[in-house]
């Protein structure tokens, strides 16, 4: 048993890094909360090619910060951070690398342990609060249950304290609303109940998986705004994952955008916006519509789909969409490396330069 | 159908909530016509890589050839008696002149098997057949038609429903006197209001689908969107229910023999009544019983992994 | 959920008269009719219009089943020609026997079934899951009497563990006043007459409870299988509950929905009579008595019979969805 644990931590050791030769996105001098090296998920089943669908990450996490996580489905925004919290189906899918929380290595984690810090210090809320809160349950049940879980409130005081948080998210007549079942909510409260249950335990970290994608457009700005006040107002730091950087302009210290896997560009969020150097990113701001656009300028989509797309192996994995792509494009993969200023990582063969006209 | 569990429409039984609501789930089975050859290739090529399949359709087969070759493969005749080593209340057993041993009049056993695979099989195929066309016809009208024929057919299936289907054959088959025609009649009729509403479910979620919607605002005309659209592609379930029917028609038909309905001529070897006869010599000849529930077995697990594995082919939810 | 239950009673009254009429139409299409029946082959054609007579049989049909269906409405469900007793009563014996057993049958079904279902689906391709899977399929496909057969062979003629055949053994005297022979023996003081009762139930509720086993242990394991992957779970298990909570309160709670539903229509069916089992082990339920009116031509006691039956499974039916309106709030709030 000892044995095992030391040549375990043996291993973990060496790939206590960020894939060789790579920068870690966002890295944190001082101390960090989450430090994710070389994370990488594969799936398996038989008859199939592997699909490598988180393909060595890396990135650091403050307290309290606030970190968008941008690319379309599939990119690997979502499986990298539940398997770092192990909610990825145990079979067939095999994840590797580090993802250090506290000290402590998240993945290397016995599972009872792991289900103490989920919940009370890493909460998640999802994308789809109608099928992500269970049907048969009140609402009031699915708050107290994770009270009584990490706090040990039980009965009366569960029922309180579940009325305060349904309170801090903005539900109305709160009381009542514990003996309601998610069905006979709307879209909005019932993330709101989400957000609530999230927030029971007051983590230190929050991992927001597409939290407003089923809403509609006023709901869900409304729901963002909730978030990020409530995230100020505790310390709790926000992983915030979406496939719409608007979502991300408002409220993210930092923002990594995945393509197939990786993180291709990392930057603080002004310096992204202003300056973006991989042509996905750019591609992905000129695809959204914006206020300060010259009336009359078409929206640029980026050509090609998510499904064509190289493996990293065989060089960038966005080159069959590239406009700006070079022969380097389809030699060794690109690394993740710092450019000038030394936050702004991007992952390129041929980066747009820095005064350069990106759009 | 068959005693008082299988009465259950076994296609229902991977699905949850199937039961619930009718028949709604059954609809994913129907895939647009138009992918034409390209579906069945599709179907075959999953069926070949399901090993229930495979299985199921080797027992279905082995099935099939015994029945149709049964007089060059029966060593004997069936009702040939060798009287040479019978005593009373003990039976030659299995031996080289008798592979399965012989039974209370000395008659082969193992010939006896493989003939009663012959009346196993033109009782399943008659009666799914009674069956399945004639709910066809009421699935179709119901389906079709709608409204208050759609009304009358489904109040017709409800009451035939809430008869256990077992008595229900047992009433038919003492009605229509005690022979194999009546006991497929029986059977058939029985399967008439599963199929019925089978069909019925299927075509109405067909008709909501996006291509039927498609067609009628096109102004192509109703019933020739139902018959050319909607209707063929609610059949799949109706042939995974027809394959599902077979086990089941099996086992009933051989329940109504045990019950003395069914074939009355003692010479024929029919699977239910050789099992019902050696029941008398159970304590001693245990054997006797096992061959022809066996077979009975066989049989019908066949049909039940292939028709099983058919729907898992033909579900497009399980595509990927 | 009251005006749900008054609704889905009213839609059973159409069924239900259109049953009557088919079973009665039914009755008179056999050869030779009631009268026939009553009599025997044999009877002289002026006995037989004498019958006819005191039956009402000569007079229109309409007017027949009118008749019929005011006595039943006043729960007189006429005489059996074969055994003189009042339907009723014979039905009142019967039935008692008819729901020991459904029960014993569903308790086997359900207690082993469910767990069995939920360990094969939350471990699948173990060996568990392997053997249940072909277990059931085995379930379907054997023939109830054959494993009634099977049963009785290996446990009563065999090992000799348990009686073979009966509601009780032949030599009990015990007494019954209500007719279910296990509760009996409990009124009456009489526990090991009850015992008795127990263990002619069990091989019988064995072979009955296979087929409603194999369904629901396919069903709830499908539906565990499906409702792990819902992403109510993953949330549970976001929660950083404890496994079995998750199991327990999340998965098995929801999975319970389908499940409920086949264990509702196999009691109904159950309940409707198992002709088969009874026959195999003697025992005298609703099943046998029903099979043997068909055999008799009992006129009476099928039509009687058939339609207690069948407003025992159209209720049985009723009460599942009612159940199902319990442990689905979708369903009770809507």
């Amino acid at each position: 048993m000892d044995e095992l644990g030391t040549a375990d931590r043996q291993e973990r050791f060496v790939s206590t890094a960020p894939a060789p030769g790579e920068a870690v996105a966002g890295e944190v001098r001082g101390d960090a909360l989450l430090r994710v090296r070389d994370l990488r998920v594969v799936f398996r089943s038989r008859g199939r090619r592997d699909v490598h669908a988180v393909d060595g990450v890396s990135y650091d996490l403050a307290p309290g910060s606030t970190t968008g996580i941008v690319g379309e489905s599939g990119s690997g925004k979502s499986v990298s951070s539940l398997a770092a919290l192990g909610l990825l189906p145990k079979r067939g899918v095999e994840v590797s690398g580090t993802v250090e929380y506290d000290g402590r290595d998240l993945l290397a984690l016995p599972d009872r342990d792991l289900r103490d810090l989920r919940g009370r210090e890493i909460a998640m809320v999802f994308q789809d609060p109608m099928s992500s809160l269970n049907p048969v349950l009140t609402v009031g049940r699915q708050i107290t249950e994770v009270l009584e879980r990490h706090e040990g409130l039980k009965g009366e005081a569960g029922r309180a304290r579940a009325v305060e948080l349904l309170e801090s998210v903005g539900i109305p007549d709160a009381r009542r609303r514990l003996r309601a079942y998610p069905h006979q909510l709307s879209g909005g409260m019932r993330q709101r109940v989400m957000i609530a249950i999230a927030l029971a335990c007051r983590p230190r970290l929050l991992i927001a998986d597409e939290p407003t994608t089923a809403l509609d457009v006023t709901i869900s700005a409304q729901i963002l705004a909730l978030l990020s006040e409530l995230v100020k107002g505790s310390g709790t730091a926000l992983v915030l994952i979406t496939h719409d950087l608007g979502v991300v302009a408002g409220m993210c210290d930092t923002v990594h955008v995945m393509y197939s896997g990786r993180i291709v560009e990392s930057a603080p969020r002004r310096e992204l916006f202003a300056r973006p150097r991989h042509p996905y990113t750019n591609g992905l701001l000129a695809s959204v519509p914006r206020l300060d656009q010259e009336r009359g300028q078409p929206l640029r989509p980026i050509p090609g789909s998510p499904s064509d797309v190289l493996p990293w192996a065989q060089g960038c994995a966005f080159a069959p969409r590239c406009t700006r792509q070079v022969p380097a494009s389809l030699g060794a993969p690109p690394a993740l490396l710092p450019l000038d200023s030394g936050d702004h990582l991007v992952r390129c063969c041929n980066p747009f330069p820095a005064d350069g006209e990106p759009r | 159908m068959t005693g008082p569990g299988s009465a259950t429409d076994p296609a229902d039984v991977t699905r949850p909530g199937g039961l619930a609501g009718g028949t709604a789930a059954e609809v994913d089975l129907a895939l647009p016509a138009e992918e034409g050859g390209g579906r069945g290739r599709e179907v075959v090529r999953r069926l070949r890589r399901s090993p229930s399949a495979v299985l199921g359709l080797v027992l279905v087969g082995l099935f099939v050839l015994v029945g149709v070759f049964a007089p060059l493969l029966a060593p004997y005749s069936p009702t040939f008696v060798d009287l040479t080593d019978i005593r009373p209340g003990d039976f030659p057993g299995p031996s080289r002149e008798h592979l399965l041993g012989v039974d209370n009049l000395g008659r082969d056993v193992f010939s006896r098997i493989l003939y009663g695979a012959r009346y196993s099989l033109v009782i399943g195929v008659v009666s799914v057949l009674i069956g399945a066309s004639a709910g066809t016809v009421l699935g179709l009208l119901a389906g079709a038609f709608g409204g208050w024929v759609d009304g009358v057919v489904m109040r017709l299936v409800d009451i035939m429903l809430a008869v256990p289907s077992l008595l229900a054959a047992i009433g038919i088959a003492a009605l229509l006197g005690r022979s194999l025609t009546s006991v497929m009649i029986a059977i058939g009729v029985v399967n008439v209001p599963i199929f019925a509403r089978l069909l019925r479910g299927a075509m109405l979620s067909q008709r909501e689908s996006d291509y039927a919607l498609a067609a009628t605002s096109l102004g192509v005309k109703r019933w020739r969107v139902t018959l050319q659209h909607v209707f063929p592609n609610s059949l799949a379930p109706v042939i995974v229910q027809g394959t599902l029917a077979l086990a089941t028609a099996i086992i009933d038909a051989a329940g109504l023999a045990f019950l003395g309905l069914g074939a009355q001529d003692p010479r024929i070897p029919e699977w239910g009544r050789m099992l019902a006869d050696a029941q008398l010599y159970l304590a001693s000849e245990p054997l006797l019983a096992l061959w022809p529930g066996l077979a009975i077995m066989i049989s019908v697990l066949g049909f039940y992994l292939f028709g099983e594995a058919l729907r898992e082919a033909l579900d497009p939810k399980l595509r990927r | 959920m009251l005006r749900f239950a008054v609704r889905r009673l009213l839609l059973l009254v159409p069924i239900l008269l259109g049953l009557s009429v088919l079973v009665f139409l039914f009755v008179r299409a056999l050869p030779g009719g009631p009268e026939t029946a009553l009599l025997g082959e044999r009877a002289t054609p002026e006995r037989l219009a004498e019958v006819r007579e005191t039956y009402g049989l000569n007079r229109p049909l309409p007017q027949q089943y009118l008749t019929y269906m005011g006595n039943v409405l006043q729960g007189d469900l006429g005489v059996s020609p074969t055994t003189r007793q009042p339907v009723r009563d014979e039905i009142a014996r019967r039935f008692p026997a008819t729901i020991e057993l459904a029960t014993t049958a569903v308790v086997f079904a359900v207690g082993v079934g469910i767990p069995l279902g939920f360990v094969a689906a939350r471990r699948p391709g173990s060996w568990v899951d392997n053997a249940s899977t072909v277990g059931s399929l085995l379930g379907i496909s054997i023939p109830v009497f054959a494993l009634g057969y099977l049963l009785k062979y290996v446990f009563a003629v065999k090992l000799g563990w348990l009686p073979s055949s009966g509601r009780e053994s032949p030599t009990s005297f015990a007494d019954h006043p209500t007719g279910f022979y296990v509760l009996d023996g409990l009124l009456t003081g009489n526990p090991s007459a009850s015992w008795d009762a127990l263990k002619h139930l069990v091989l019988p509720g064995i072979a009955l409870g296979t087929i409603p086993l194999a369904f629901i242990t396919r069903i709830t394991r499908a539906a565990v299988l499906e409702v792990s992957n819902e992403d109510y779970v993953r949330t549970a298990e976001a929660k950083g509950l404890e496994r079995s909570v998750v199991s327990r309160r999340h998965v098995l709670r929801n999975a319970m929905l389908p499940v409920t539903t086949v264990i509702g229509l196999q009691t109904g069916l159950l309940l409707s009579g198992a002709v088969l089992t009874e026959s195999v082990f003697a025992f005298n339920g609703m099943g046998s008595f029903l099979a043997s009116a068909v055999f008799d031509r009992d006129y009476a006691v099928l039509q009687g019979g058939v339609l207690f039956l069948a407003v025992v499974f159209v209720l049985v039916n009723l009460l599942v969805d009612l159940a199902y309106g319990v442990i689905d709030p979708r369903v009770r709030t809507r």
